[in-house]
């Protein structure tokens, strides 16, 4: 990193410090001259939004921990106090909440992005695997976050997602009084949950860090999906996509305001304004809107599974559940190896382009399941079957359509280079909108 | 091909936003919308609507609800003034210590006192409340789907119960809660507040200004969070079209 060739700076202090630790140097070549493809949408903005957001939340949370008491009987009222009595404490308080939803908007369409122009494709698998491992942190520190103000839904969130690893075999119930720090969610829970949720930040800020080493190995994928052959495809970071970056967040930034101070608690749930109360639960207790669908494929899962015409259970229904709802994100792991295909980018696929984008609807018709009551019915038909299906298409199509298509779908001619590819498009599009071509 | 994948994509949030409100009108009878001063993005609190919900709940609601997350010196936002928020605090007597001789005493509250309960303790509330907890009021818009608009049809929704409906002593029949039935007896009725101003001194008037009270009271903060909110989105607007022009004036050699 850095290290190798260096070019000397004009600026004797710059020179006297990179000489000796060539920070600048590595700047410079990482996000100076760093060539980019030159065909980028705005869809390549979010990993920079994402990037701000963690920045955001971790800025936030520490001014809120500064005022914070993690105590079954203290909690709730430290934070209704930053609310109060802190100066600007609301302010904190709400951008760290809807922090938390927008920094999970940024990074869904991240994701997505990726699915859709096969950014996740050879030689990109371990930049992709980090991606995956990045969004499983921040469901884990969301999560634990959610506690901390110790309202009914940040308790009884709690109480049912940590009861689900009691569906383990043999290890369950250790793992979940390892996760408790006693026999329910209580005061031990609180305590170390708000240890972990100060540290998980920092974790995924390291892994944010090898992400982001992983991409400048192997560059950037482009919308087109064919690899950049030369300088004439290619712009130099900055000032290209630093101002283009600078530009994406700010408008991203005006909806995260938007919500913030207009409707800060639209994205959250009335109950978690009534302090914890272990005597009573909730009538309906819903995570929070970023889990959903996965929380919709656990609750698909009302079967056992077992020895047909017997008695004997192989899977219960709550272990099935948990392990279609990790299944869910395991299968991001291994993506790369389910879709093979040659073809990169949905564009020259588009067998592969319609079957995906039926899954986006499907992630978030199953957001919308996740939302509902368990007995809830659409059109006289119960929620839960409809769950059950939307379940089994997610899977079909990481298992079966994905690896089908990599062996059977013919895909369009690729253009010969980006550069060429370009320019046809102005051409063609010249009195259409401008944003087109970019 | 790109625009509608983003509009595809833009119906996640939405659609989860919706979804909560879908889900609340379950059971319980939804409340209709109201008009409110203090609505839309640039709505204030009506300080008279405040100082009259404020008399409703010192003289009606504050018998058995608590509001301990309030002070008496918050009362500046109703449009007091020091002398005034001296004198309402000083009509209250909350217990201090211990002094140097180690005893509890009663004193006067001062303006930083947090509003005394009327229960020393949760148990006290439901043993006098026929085994019902009356919520404190504090937060009590932000802890209920549709805020003061609940609040609102909660106070003047009380109704015969159908003739099905089998009540227990202490219980009242009410569409817009949870399952219809509550502890709490209508606590309004016409004419029992005196307002030294104009307004009709009816169960709807008394109704709506300790709705919007009451939403003050969970959300002080609101008048300068839109204020603040309006100049971070101005600042936020202006530097996003700035960079906009940057943007395309760098790009332009580009296409
Ligand atoms: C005589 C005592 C009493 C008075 C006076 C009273 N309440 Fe209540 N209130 C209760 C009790 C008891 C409950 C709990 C009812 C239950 O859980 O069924 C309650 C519940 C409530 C609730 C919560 C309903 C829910 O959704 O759970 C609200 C809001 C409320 N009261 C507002 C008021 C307001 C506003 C006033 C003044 C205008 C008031 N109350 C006056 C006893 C009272
Ligand atoms: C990956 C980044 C982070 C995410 C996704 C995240 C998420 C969350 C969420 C969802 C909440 C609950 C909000 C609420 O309802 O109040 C929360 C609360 C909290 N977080 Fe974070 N957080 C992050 C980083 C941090 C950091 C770095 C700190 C401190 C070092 C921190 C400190 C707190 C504290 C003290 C609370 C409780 C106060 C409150 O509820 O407002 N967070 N977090």
């Amino acid at each position: 990193m850095g290290s190798g060739q260096r070019e000397q700076f004009d600026n004797p202090v710059i020179e006297w410090v990179d000489s000796r630790l060539p920070v600048f140097t590595m700047m410079q070549r990482e996000y100076g001259v760093f060539p980019t493809p030159r065909n980028f949408n705005y869809f390549w903005n979010f990993g920079a939004i994402a990037m701000i957001m963690l920045v955001l939340m971790i800025v936030t949370g520490i001014v809120l921990a500064m005022h914070y008491t993690a105590d079954v009987t203290k909690s709730f009222d430290a934070v209704e106090r930053i609310m109060r009595e802190v100066n600007g404490g609301w302010l904190i308080r709400y951008m760290h909440m809807n922090g938390a939803s927008f920094f999970f908007i940024a990074v869904y369409i991240h994701i997505f992005r990726g699915m859709y122009y096969g950014s996740f494709k050879k030689p990109r698998e371990l930049l992709w695997i980090l991606g995956v491992v990045i969004f499983l942190l921040m469901m884990a520190t969301a999560f634990i976050g959610y506690v901390l103000p110790w309202g009914q839904m940040s308790l009884w969130g709690a109480t049912v997602i940590t009861n689900l690893f009691s569906a383990i075999p043999l290890v369950g119930d250790s793992i979940v009084t390892l996760l408790w720090g006693g026999f329910s969610v209580d005061n031990p829970t609180l305590t170390r949950f708000f240890a972990l949720h100060y540290l998980l930040p920092f974790v995924i800020f390291a892994v944010v860090f090898l992400h982001v080493w992983a991409l400048h190995v192997t560059g950037s994928n482009n919308p087109l999906g064919i690899d950049t052959k030369g300088p004439q495809d290619t712009l130099p970071f900055h000032p290209y996509y630093t101002m283009k970056d600078t530009f994406g967040v700010l408008v991203f930034l005006l909806f995260f305001v938007l919500v913030t101070f207009y409707a800060p608690n639209m994205l959250g749930h009335p109950d978690n304004y009534i302090p914890a109360d272990p005597l009573v639960t909730p009538a309906h207790i819903v995570p929070e809107w970023y889990f959903l669908p996965f929380y919709a494929i656990l609750r698909a899962i009302t079967f056992d599974i077992g020895v047909p015409f017997t008695e004997i259970v192989i899977i219960s229904a709550k272990l099935g559940g948990v392990i279609a709802m990790f299944g869910a994100i395991a299968l991001w792991f291994v993506l790369p190896w389910l879709d093979t295909h040659p073809i990169r980018s949905a564009r020259f696929r588009p067998l592969f382009r319609t079957f995906f984008l039926i899954l986006v609807a499907d992630f978030i018709f199953l957001g919308y399941i996740g939302s509902q009551s368990a007995d809830a019915t659409l059109f006289g038909i119960p929620l839960s079957y409809m769950g059950l299906a939307a379940t089994a298409y997610y899977f079909i199509f990481f298992i079966a359509i994905l690896p089908w298509l990599s062996r059977n779908e013919k895909g369009r001619d690729l253009p010969t280079s980006i550069h060429e590819a370009v320019l046809e498009q102005k051409k063609s599009k010249s009195e259409m909108s401008p944003e087109a071509a970019e | 091909m790109t625009k509608r994948l983003i509009l595809s994509l833009a119906v996640l949030p939405l659609l989860m936003m919706i979804a909560p409100s879908a889900q609340a009108a379950g059971d319980q009878k939804a409340a209709p919308h109201q008009h409110w001063h203090f609505k839309g993005p640039f709505g204030t609190y009506d300080r008279d609507a405040l100082q009259r919900g404020y008399l409703v709940y010192r003289q009606v609601c504050a018998a058995c609800h608590s509001m301990k997350r309030v002070a008496f010196r918050n009362l500046e936002d109703l449009g007091y003034n020091e002398a005034q928020i001296k004198a309402i605090a000083s009509e209250y007597t909350v217990t201090d210590g211990p002094d140097e001789e180690g005893e509890m005493f009663d004193r006067p509250a001062r303006p930083s006192d947090y509003f005394p309960s009327p229960f020393p303790n949760k148990n006290a509330a439901k043993y006098a409340n026929g085994g019902a907890y009356p919520p404190d009021l504090s937060l009590i818009t932000k802890a209920r789907h549709h805020g003061a608009d609940y609040v609102y049809a909660l106070l003047t929704g009380y109704k015969e119960p159908p003739a099905d409906k089998k009540l227990l002593d202490g219980q009242y029949y009410n569409p817009y809660m949870a399952g219809h039935v509550i502890a709490m007896a209508p606590p309004l009725s016409d004419g029992m507040v005196a307002y030294s101003d104009e307004s009709p001194m009816t169960t709807e008037q008394y109704a709506r200004d300790v709705a919007e009270f009451l939403t003050w009271a969970a959300e002080p903060e609101m008048e300068s969070r839109k204020k603040i909110g309006l100049q971070v989105l101005l600042f936020l607007a202006v530097f996003a079209a700035i960079m906009y022009g940057i943007k395309k004036k760098i790009w332009a050699d580009v296409h």
